[in-house]
């Protein structure tokens, strides 16, 4: 073991040292992350104060039930697991391109350094889609003794509870919380806009590695700093997929 | 242990040998897609049987938040590799975050008790309002 070469008494905290055997970038980089994990806390359990405090909140089954050219089909959950599997696979294929580059294989860490933008890519396609459906997507709502159109917006929530009023045969919803709108775009964005960075940054460590940028320096570490913080954005997920669309 | 090519403060260890980091990455990955198709089924659960009792779509979300836990467990473990690294690190980032206890707990009950405090009389103060009114009023006769 290496404690076998450091002379006694040896000061770990002075300086000049690293006493968590990790190099500055690194640590920093996991210190950054548990700072976002509050932020992202932070907007989470404000949405959950909101929902605890109202009497009434739209089920999620109800509100996510669309799939891309499955038209008004019922399928509750079904294209928020797509875009969670898709940031899992990534999230692997970030591993393996850590592990290339433990191993400095460039031509390893380039392709699955590919893979990972790709599945990044797939992710944001797949929440634009989503947005764009339900901000768009209009339905029927009781407004002031009028029955309008309306969609899912940060000012406008159509998922109400019924308002006992029938209209072409269908029951029309009462307006809902219009808190509920902005948290989901509010908080689901701010995840997204990570994810578009995550991205960024693996478009960047991509084509520094495609330079021989790593090689000439000797190591792969940006790849693993870089990873952290892909991993994190799929961590987030999680508890962004937990909170508004499972619970 | 050689030294790293980042630093030479810090000793490089391949954590593990090739075949034993593709079974952990393997095991892992299988580990957390079963845990969220179960989450999925669970979630469907809640869709069935919504009207039904409160406190069994309660348990269900409770059973659904410890598994999402248990994810970012893996995910933080294994993943970021946070378990390879030196106990006093791994201190560093996990007990600040127990703050989130406090965090959690104290804000949903202030959020429940805002609900209670709309459902109650306790949540209107219309009847003080007008009584301040009939209060000024004589005053403003004069």
């Amino acid at each position: 073991m290496a404690t076998a070469a450091i002379p006694a008494g040896t000061k770990w905290w002075n300086g000049g040292k690293s006493p968590f055997n990790l190099s500055y970038g690194k640590m920093m980089m996991w210190y950054f992350l548990m700072s976002d994990a509050f932020t992202f806390g932070a907007f989470l359990i404000s949405y959950g104060t909101i929902r605890f405090s109202a009497n009434y909140w739209p089920d999620p089954n109800h509100v996510f039930n669309a799939f891309p050219g499955m038209g008004h089909a019922n399928l509750p959950l079904a294209f928020v697991s797509l875009m969670t599997f898709i940031l899992i696979i990534s999230s692997v294929t970030m591993v393996l391109a850590v592990h290339e580059g433990h191993k400095m294989n460039r031509k390893g860490v380039e392709k699955y350094m590919l893979w990972t933008i790709i599945g990044g890519l797939a992710f944001l396609a797949c929440q634009a889609w989503e947005w764009t459906h339900l901000i768009t997507g209009d339905h029927l709502v009781l407004v002031n003794g009028e029955v309008v159109p309306m969609g899912t917006t940060v000012t406008q929530n159509p998922w109400g509870p019924e308002s006992g009023v029938m209209h072409d045969g269908h029951m029309v919803n009462s307006p809902g919380p219009v808190a509920f709108g902005g948290f989901f775009f509010g908080i689901t964005g701010f995840h997204g806009f990570h994810v578009l960075s995550g991205v960024v940054i693996n478009l960047i460590m991509y084509i520094k590695t495609r330079l021989g940028h790593f090689d000439q320096r000797g190591h792969y570490e940006m790849i693993e700093k870089a990873g952290l913080y892909w991993h994190f954005v799929d961590l987030v997920w999680v508890f962004v997929f937990l909170c508004f669309y499972l619970i | 242990m050689s030294q790293s090519p980042a630093s030479s403060e810090i000793s490089f260890v391949s954590h593990h040998d090739d075949s034993h980091f593709y079974k952990t990455v393997k095991k892992v990955t299988i580990i957390l897609s079963i845990v969220t198709i179960i989450e999925l089924a669970l979630g469907l659960l809640i869709y069935k049987v919504g009207h039904g009792s409160h406190t069994t779509v309660l348990i269900i979300k409770g059973v659904v938040t410890i598994l999402s836990l248990a994810k970012a467990f893996y995910i933080t473990s294994y993943f970021m590799h946070l378990g390879d690294e030196i106990r006093n690190f791994i201190m560093t980032i996990v007990v600040p975050l127990l703050l989130f206890v406090w965090f959690i707990a104290a804000f949903l009950i202030d959020g429940n008790s805002w609900r209670n405090l709309r459902n109650t009389d306790a949540g209107s103060r219309a009847d003080k309002t007008e009584q301040v009114e009939k209060a000024v009023l004589p005053g403003a006769d004069k």
